[in-house]
């Protein structure tokens, strides 16, 4: 079994955190991983992007091939768009609606927002309200990863909420209990959706 | 660090971690992209501490490739890292470092960036191991990287060369898991002395040792043609096709046979060509189909010059794109296996580039530089590299030009001597210490009428925010190297104090000789970090 993710987002937002997050859990989980990485010059504001993989099996290349992945992760509607020619046939779209506006011809909005929904299969969550509501400005990314987590068949969704309270243990109890409830709130959003 | 653990490593942290357990004495290293996070890693390594490497940063690739040379003469252990275009830095050091040859090992990193994901050339590292005569690796995945340097050390001292790694971006900053050797060395020491006279090239001496060089050629030959990293998985029967795949571009390979390569394949990850397993593959294969990262290196060497019986096939025959970092899919497209892609690209997508940063002291620089350069019909910014560099797009689109580390000021000089007015440098606090400085003595030698701005955000920004060689030195090297007391001028770059600043521009741009504009204020994203690191800390 394998799981191949493109993690998309602008640079800043966050997106080396999720992977973090999933990583940590699929290397305890004994899954082989690669996780190809934005660094330098586009981490200022730029489109960024990370290639995640992984499988029981050995893998052999660090980037996924187009029409193979089996799901785009996005912090931002444009850059989950951007990536659309990577998925496979049944690949989910789970994507932040809110966009991240730092280029004077930024699409419009409406129309990004239709052309994510004619998506066959697709999430579309304001994660960045979710956040607000629940007063964790901080844990949008969890939210969404939350979100992601009853798509990701190779990794069970406790196994990523452990990694949770690994990766976060250093920020003391306060803040690992609002990332687990992040990736609760996301974790609901999605099963209340009834795909 | 725990033995016989697997860790989750990104290429460039294998490298630094298999690299202190070759025993190193310490890296040298300026920051670049892809290779930055090489020398972090031993900067933050708690054995590297413990045994006491150095690691802080070098003013340029020159002076660190020197140092490490310094290293080796003593018997010790040291690697360089650098970006691509660092090796042209360092370039004298490396080539001349091949015909003194090392005491202890030096290993040079040298990350390439096809695509230019971060870089202005797609320059291939391999063409100077070549050019040096040196053995070159090339690492396929990140547990090979780490395997390697223990290998790289031990053979740069066997053969008494320094041993050139080549990465690419892909390599450097993907992250996998990495097995550790369960016993290492500590830091080791040849105890040998080295010899002056192999070392003082002098005429008769280089000529001595150059000699020596191209008798270890066979030497080196024999290496590849056995090393553990060359792969080889070849059949004597006859077929359509043989794969030459070097680096990770054997992955690309693997990955678009999932159920195992159908063709005689040659993995390449020591040079010299193993030219004794390619003759036997070529004289059994009707094409041969070269999968490698970056230039044709190998391509153009088996094709040689003129038409041969063997039909080589590859970059230079347009089965893979000319230009740019190999992916899986323009490799499945030259092994003709039909693309997955299901989904067309979206409707609405614009580009999205990167820009300064919002609060950036380089915004104000710009700003005030574009409001004075208006009030002249011919105003020419000299533009360097860096964050700063972000000022020739949108909406400053400031810069005249970027070509290398510290061309800013040259440039401005060489226009200026050729009757230029104003020729303005912009050039940033690390890469004026990193190449600027020389250029700055030429135009106070020339008296040149050029007007330097050197942006310090006290801070290597672009790369990360690495420490930046010259903070707090910078009115003094400028006063050292002769510009005029009255014409170094020190401003805060923020919206308040733009009339101060513009006032400013203009006077040194009037002044008719070299003026030095420092404008400074720290980088918003280091500041940020500090505040963070504090707060945290009242917690």
């Amino acid at each position: 079994m394998k799981t191949d993710i493109i993690l998309s987002g602008v640079g800043g937002q966050g997106i080396l955190s999720i992977a973090t997050i999933i990583g940590e859990a699929a290397t305890r989980m004994g899954l082989t991983l690669k996780q190809a990485e934005v660094h330098g010059m586009s981490q200022r504001g730029g489109d960024v992007q990370s290639n995640l993989r992984l499988s029981d099996q050995p893998i052999a290349s660090d980037l996924i091939p187009l029409g193979t992945a089996d799901m785009i992760l996005s912090l931002e509607p444009m850059e989950a768009l951007r990536y659309l020619p990577y998925l496979a046939k049944d690949g989910w779209v789970i994507t932040s609606s809110a966009p991240f506006k730092n280029i004077s011809n930024y699409p419009d909005e409406q129309a990004l927002a239709d052309e994510l929904k004619a998506q066959p299969h697709v999430v579309v969550l304001d994660v960045e309200q979710l956040a607000k509501e629940n007063q964790m400005q901080k844990s949008a990314n969890v939210i969404l990863l939350g979100a992601a987590s009853s798509f990701l068949k190779i990794l069970d969704s406790a196994a990523l909420r452990e990694s949770i309270g690994r990766i976060f243990s250093s920020k003391g109890e306060e803040v690992v209990n609002m990332n687990y409830r992040a990736f609760d709130i996301g974790n609901e959003y999605v099963k209340n959706l009834k795909l | 660090m725990e033995k016989n653990d697997k860790l989750l490593l990104l290429g460039d942290q294998a490298i630094a971690l298999g690299a202190i357990h070759a025993g190193i004495s310490g890296v040298y290293a300026y920051p670049g992209t892809p290779s930055t996070e090489i020398t972090e890693y031993i900067q933050d390594s708690p054995i590297a501490k413990m045994r006491g490497l150095h690691s802080s940063w070098c003013t340029n690739e020159k002076t660190a490739m020197e140092a490490a040379l310094g290293v080796s003469y003593v018997g010790k252990r040291a690697l360089v890292c650098m970006k691509h275009v660092g090796m042209n830095v360092c370039a004298d050091a490396f080539v001349n470092a091949a015909i003194t040859g090392v005491n202890g090992g030096v290993v040079v990193v040298a990350a390439d960036d096809p695509t230019m994901h971060s870089s202005q050339n797609e320059q291939d590292s391999r063409f100077y191991g070549k050019f040096a005569m040196v053995p070159v690796l090339e690492p396929s995945s990140q547990q090979e990287a780490y395997d390697m340097m223990d290998y790289a050390f031990t053979l740069s001292e066997k053969e008494k060369l320094p041993v050139l790694m080549r990465i690419v971006t892909r390599m450097a900053h993907s992250r996998a898991a990495v097995k550790v050797r369960g016993s290492f060395s500590e830091v080791t020491c040849t105890g040998k002395e080295s010899v002056p006279s192999d070392w003082v090239l002098l005429p008769g001496n280089a000529r001595r040792r150059y000699a020596e060089v191209i008798a270890a050629q066979p030497r080196l030959l024999c290496l590849s043609e056995k090393s553990p990293f060359n792969k080889i998985v070849f059949h004597e029967e006859k077929s359509e096709r043989g794969i030459v795949a070097c680096g990770i571009g054997y992955n690309y390979v693997m990955e678009s046979y999932p159920d195992g390569c159908p063709y005689p394949i040659i993995k390449i990850s020591q040079y010299p060509l193993p030219v004794e397993q390619l003759t036997r593959m070529a004289n059994s294969c009707k094409e041969i189909l070269v999968v490698e990262d970056g230039q044709p290196f190998v391509e153009e060497q088996l094709r040689g010059l003129l038409p041969s019986p063997y039909m080589i096939k590859g970059r230079l025959s347009n089965d893979l794109p000319r230009t740019g970092e190999l992916i899986p899919d323009c490799v499945k497209a030259a092994l003709k296996i039909p693309s997955a892609q299901v989904y067309a690209s979206a409707k609405h997508l614009v580009p999205r580039p990167p820009a300064l940063c919002v609060g950036c002291g380089h915004r104000d620089v710009y700003d005030a530089l574009n409001r004075v350069a208006a009030e002249y019909p011919n105003a020419k910014i000299f533009g360097d590299i860096g964050c700063y560099t972000l000022g020739a797009l949108p909406p400053f689109r400031s810069l005249s030009s970027c070509v290398d580390m510290g061309a800013s000021i040259t440039m401005a000089k060489g226009a200026a001597d050729a009757g230029q007015f104003p020729a303005i440098a912009i050039i940033g606090d690390s890469t004026f210490t990193h190449s600027g400085m020389t250029g700055l003595l030429d135009a106070v030698n020339d008296n040149a009428n050029i007007t330097v701005v050197i942006s310090d955000n006290l801070t290597t920004a672009m790369t990360g925010g690495q420490d930046s060689a010259g903070t707090n030195k910078f009115e003094a090297i400028c006063l050292g190297l002769g510009v005029k007391p009255e014409h170094v001028r020190v401003v805060v770059p923020l919206p308040k104090n733009m009339e101060e600043i513009t006032r400013i521009i203009r006077e040194e741009i009037e002044y008719k000789g070299v003026s030095v504009i420092i404008p400074r204020r720290e980088c918003i994203q280091t500041l940020n970090r500090k505040l963070k690191k504090k707060r945290a800390e009242k917690k």
